[in-house]
């Protein structure tokens, strides 16, 4: 067994909300650069160029790029030979994004109850944690800081084999299609088939941490889909902020599960252009 | 496709200069507010009462900046999305009120009333809020402090950017600018 202290992960995971606020992945940005060049239109070329401009602004003076610097999602990779001392492993968490959210001078997005009182809990909390118990003795930790407007787009379909790839296909690009300027194209697409239906919406939460950006899925039919529907999302014109242009998505990332003889559930989570996330082992 | 600096207070003029995918550089007062203000501002509407804030002429723009570091006039402060404030917008714009700034597409019933009251609706960039931050050069909390980034502030800008999404002509960028760049 190792012992990891809670104060260690606190520390870890306040770091972690602001550099993933401040600083956004070179692989996003080499794709967003990537946009920039292929991209027609003068009104998203220049939002581009703005885009690019301000994540070197976050960088240079440790600002947030976006002010909806997101409900705190952190997907765990626990070690079971790990043993948690010195508190509670949730309690890292809190401690963490509050102290993380208010010293790193970040917006505070979260109202305690989702419809009577909706007050705001003034420090971030609480976040949302996924852990995952694996083998080995390192606690890996990815932040993920979820903007409200792009999540706002996300759907859970329940589809059934009869609709075979092709409705899936359909339902992704609808979903972006009716989705617009909303989420603040060039977006990420993250799609998970199969399992349940909370499955589902994991995985496609999941497949848009996939690092690095525009990675494909390992099964090579579903890399092929990833292209495909990556095409056809770009040929709808929706274009940087909706306003008209090739790039709509900067990637469609896929992520697959076994699932049950009688459902097919789809699920449609949508990033903006600041895709951001950070992973740090303890 | 102009360049047009706009000063507030905008009166119908200035407003009738505007077309759609038109650049704005504006400058003079705004005001922020986002769902829940919106939703105590048209409250107070309907009650008869007097609003915290003078909307004649004015500017609203949907956003909810994060905290100014020391140093900062302002934290970062990109728009929000502004379907959200759809079913609000048509009172303030019969009220006076002769812009809202945000991002995403409006329904039709801001597309009608922008035309119906002489105002537009301008899109800024989301989530390049450390950038438009740098165009705010004074910014007070004047209403709903209780609400934290969801309070009315005041803003000072210079030159702020934006683009002219929907005029008062039933022009919509967001239609005409899909419709160019689509292959089908």
């Amino acid at each position: 067994m190792r012992d990891v202290s809670v104060k260690e992960i606190e520390g870890v995971v306040g770091e972690m909300c602001m550099d993933a606020n401040y600083n956004l992945g070179e692989d996003v940005v080499d794709a967003i650069k990537k946009a920039k060049e292929r991209e027609e239109s003068p009104t998203g070329r220049a939002i581009l160029e703005d885009i690019l401009r301000n994540i070197e602004i976050g960088k240079k003076e440790k600002l947030a790029i976006c002010q909806d610097t997101g409900f705190a999602v952190y997907f765990v990779e626990l070690g079971e030979d790990v043993r948690i001392v010195d508190g509670h492993y949730m309690d890292a968490f809190i401690e963490g994004t509050r102290k993380g959210y208010t010293d790193g001078y970040l917006r505070k997005s979260i109202v305690s109850d989702p419809v009577l009182a909706r007050v705001n809990t003034k420090d971030n909390t609480p976040p949302i944690v996924y852990t995952n118990i694996v083998p080995g003795d390192k606690i890996k930790i990815t932040m993920c800081p979820k903007g409200g407007g792009a999540e706002n787009m996300a759907e859970v379909r329940m589809l059934t084999a009869a609709h075979g790839i092709e409705g899936v296909k359909k339902f992704v690009i609808e979903r972006v299609e009716k989705s617009g300027g909303n989420p603040c194209p060039p977006v990420v697409v993250g799609v998970g088939i199969g399992g349940t239906f909370e499955k589902c919406a994991m995985l496609a939460k999941m497949a848009l941490i996939r690092h690095p950006l525009g990675s494909h899925n390992p099964d090579k039919r579903f890399a092929e889909v990833e292209e495909e529907l990556l095409e056809k999302i770009n040929n709808l014109g929706i274009g940087p902020m909706g306003l008209g242009g090739r790039t709509t998505a900067l990637a469609v990332h896929i992520e697959t599960y076994p699932c049950h003889i009688a459902t097919m559930p789809v699920a449609v989570n949508i990033n903006c252009h600041a895709a951001r996330h950070k992973t740090r082992v303890i | 496709m102009a360049e047009i600096k706009l000063q507030t207070p905008l009166s119908d003029e200035d407003i009738e200069k505007l077309h759609i995918g038109d650049t704005i550089f504006l400058s003079g007062i705004i005001y922020t507010a986002r769902d829940a203000a919106h939703k105590r501002l048209v409250d107070l509407i309907k009650e008869g009462k007097p609003l915290p804030i003078d909307i004649k002429g004015g500017v609203i723009y949907y956003v909810g900046p994060a905290p100014a570091k020391p140093g900062y006039a302002i934290g970062p402060a990109g728009p929000t999305t502004s379907y959200r404030m759809d079913s609000y917008t048509p009172i303030l714009h019969e009220q006076g009120l002769k812009a809202t700034i945000g991002k995403g597409n409006r329904g039709a019933e801001v597309v009608d009333a922008l035309k119906k009251y002489k105002a537009a609706y301008l899109a800024a960039t989301g989530g390049v809020a450390a950038l438009i931050a740098k165009s705010i050069r004074k910014a007070e909390i004047v209403a709903y402090e209780d609400l934290g980034a969801e309070a009315i502030r005041r803003l000072e800008v210079c030159d702020f950017p934006c683009i002219v999404a929907n005029d008062c002509y039933g022009g919509d960028l967001f239609q005409e600018g899909v419709k160019k760049y689509r292959i089908t």
